[in-house]
């Protein structure tokens, strides 16, 4: 139970840490996340079972859903902002389309059962410890990644996109390839937990990969305080750790899973009401400034 | 095989026309706050479940119980707007983003636990129809378009011969300039909820008529409504209906070349093609589509 409940968290956290770079950080908002998870799962989860190495399947679950990431930002980033929110939730929903429906390759609502145990330098990884130990490793890199990012020059950059893009534009600088840098390494890291879920779960179907696990992620990194890695994952440990022991009330599913989601939203619209920018804003964001951008 | 082709058009307008009465809404509220109501498609689910009750569990005749039902989803979307939205008007620009996404789920998750994921339908008497040439129409499917058309008839009225409607768009130009002329401008922002939930209920229940109602249906439409909005320049009232008309049309002829499977991801490829060739749609400014300078 516990290594299993520590395995999800790493890889919620790895979720949220990559949703973070995109909406906390650079102020983009981003509804089709669920997708490119999706994306990543059933990537690695396909070429696993044409017997491509592990290696190469996590390598291919990062790089499409950042691919995927571009497509959907060409068109969209040197518009106004509500235009890839518009664009990323319609992503969101034809991918979820061709899951359900492209039945030849996902087998559609059944999902794909069995996804093979991965396996990296000769081991196998399948006993509970070893899982927690490769989900935790994913966390590593999508933490050292976005900390990476966060301390460059880009991240400077992106930080100062969230704040005003207009400065950014009178810099000198054009806003539109970072803002694309951002969503891709974003939608590529949500591509590695989607490749980790798939492995771990062994089973892959359209259900998570959907507008309510965005918004959940979304609750967790305003919990954690946009912008700040570091939250993101405190968020994702505690909200998770709730969620299990709420799955002990005894209620039946039909009711619990309608009943968590409401709580989970609600808790959203207060905590954006009262603390927009999280219990843990960015250290900078705690004074003053946090009313700066328009 | 023209009788098909004929059947689907006449399917796609009368679907159209309530996807247009939907899009009014998003575009009344980008036009006075600028931002995207998200919650809006899930006003319109509650609406449609509300009059779904009206008329099975209290027993009242349809009409009554879709006026009662638009009420109520006036006094929802009014609600909304104060709770939700309001307190975050000078915020961050995602901060009433993320609260109206937050707010849709929610009022799915309630559908859910008021009513549970069952589908459910009006089970309206099968009636006879008419056929005018090619065209054969039932006559619930002429109830609903004359009934859509009729409410853009009076939404354009109220617009362009009211005080308020006046009100509304002096808003809509510039929200500041109007507060200082004199325009409440709170009073005009809960018009606007008001009028586009009562409209987006209505738009549903007619919707629901001739389809299944379920919890999930609320961002469904809300997102076919969205694709409306967007074809027909955002911000635009007559591009909203255009636009409705346009993607209610498309999909049903879409099922002419598709699996029936992929009737509704039509709106969304016409949403990204828009985007990418003419993201200020058939009607709205270029301005508008730009970053605020």
């Amino acid at each position: 139970m516990i290594p299993h409940l520590l395995t999800v968290m790493a890889i919620y956290a790895i979720l949220a840490v990559s949703l973070n770079l995109v909406v906390g950080l650079t102020g983009l908002f981003n509804l089709g996340h669920a997708a490119f998870f999706g994306i990543g799962a059933y990537t690695s989860a396909l070429l696993a079972f044409a017997g491509v190495p592990y290696p190469l399947c996590l390598l291919a679950a990062v790089l499409l859903p950042a691919l995927a990431g571009i497509l959907v930002g060409l068109p969209t980033l040197r518009l106004r902002g509500d235009y890839l929110a518009m664009a990323t939730l319609g992503f969101g929903e034809i991918t979820r389309a061709v899951f359900r429906n492209w039945v030849g390759l996902t087998r559609g609502p059944m999902g794909l059962p069995g996804v093979p145990h991965p396996a990296l330098l000769g081991l196998t990884i399948d006993t509970p410890g070893e899982w927690v130990a490769t989900a935790f490793a994913g966390l590593a890199l999508a933490w050292l990644v976005a900390e990476l990012v966060g301390r460059a020059p880009l991240g400077r950059v992106l930080r100062a996109i969230r704040e005003d893009e207009l400065a950014v534009q009178a810099l000198g600088k054009n806003p539109e390839p970072y803002k694309l840098r951002a969503l891709a390494l974003g939608a590529g890291l949500a591509g590695l937990g989607g490749s980790l879920y798939a492995h771990y779960v062994a089973f892959v179907d359209p259900t998570p990969f959907t507008l309510p696990t965005t918004i959940f992620l979304f609750l967790l990194i305003v919990l954690g305080g946009l912008g700040n890695h570091a939250g993101s994952v405190a968020a994702a440990f505690v909200l998770l750790a709730a969620r299990e022991s709420l799955r002990f009330a005894g209620l039946p599913p039909s009711i619990s899973a309608p009943l968590q989601q409401l709580v989970f939203s609600l808790l959203l619209v207060v905590l954006v009401i009262y603390r927009p920018w999280g219990l843990l804003p960015e250290p900078h964001l705690r004074s003053g400034s946090r009313r700066a951008a328009g | 095989m023209f009788e098909l082709f004929a059947q689907l058009l006449v399917t796609g307008i009368v679907v159209g026309g309530s996807y247009a009465l939907l899009a009014v809404g998003y575009t009344l509220v980008y036009g006075v706050l600028g931002f995207i109501n998200f919650a809006h498609g899930d006003v319109a689910m509650i609406g449609a479940y509300a009059t779904l009750l009206l008329t099975t569990g209290a027993g009242l005749p349809l009409p009554a119980a879709t006026l009662g039902a638009m009420a109520a989803a006036a006094v929802l979307g009014v609600g909304i707007e104060r709770v939700a939205y309001r307190p975050l008007r000078r915020a961050h620009r995602l901060a009433p983003l993320i609260s109206a996404i937050a707010v849709s789920l929610a009022l799915e998750s309630a559908a859910l636990l008021l009513w549970g994921a069952d589908i459910r339908t009006f089970r309206l008497p099968v009636t006879a129809g008419w056929q005018l040439g090619p065209f054969f129409v039932t006559r619930v499917q002429l109830v609903v378009l004359a009934t859509a058309l009729a409410a853009m008839v009076g939404l354009q009225l109220l617009l362009t011969r009211t005080a308020l409607g006046k009100a509304i768009r002096a808003t809509a130009d510039n929200l500041p300039v109007a507060a200082v002329v004199g325009v409440d401008v709170n009073r005009v922002i809960a018009a606007v909820f008001a009028l586009g939930s009562a409209l987006a209920a209505l738009a549903a229940t007619l919707l629901a008529l001739e389809a299944n109602l379920h919890p999930t249906v609320g961002i469904l439409m809300g997102l076919k409504a969205f694709a409306a909005v967007v074809l027909g320049g955002i911000g635009s009232v007559p591009g909203a209906l255009v636009g409705g008309f346009a993607i209610g049309i498309a999909e049903n002829l879409g099922v002419w070349y598709l699996p029936t499977v992929w009737k509704d991801a039509i709106a969304y490829a016409i949403l990204v093609v828009v985007l990418l060739f003419r993201p200020h749609g058939l009607f709205g400014t270029r301005e508008a589509a730009e970053p605020k300078l």
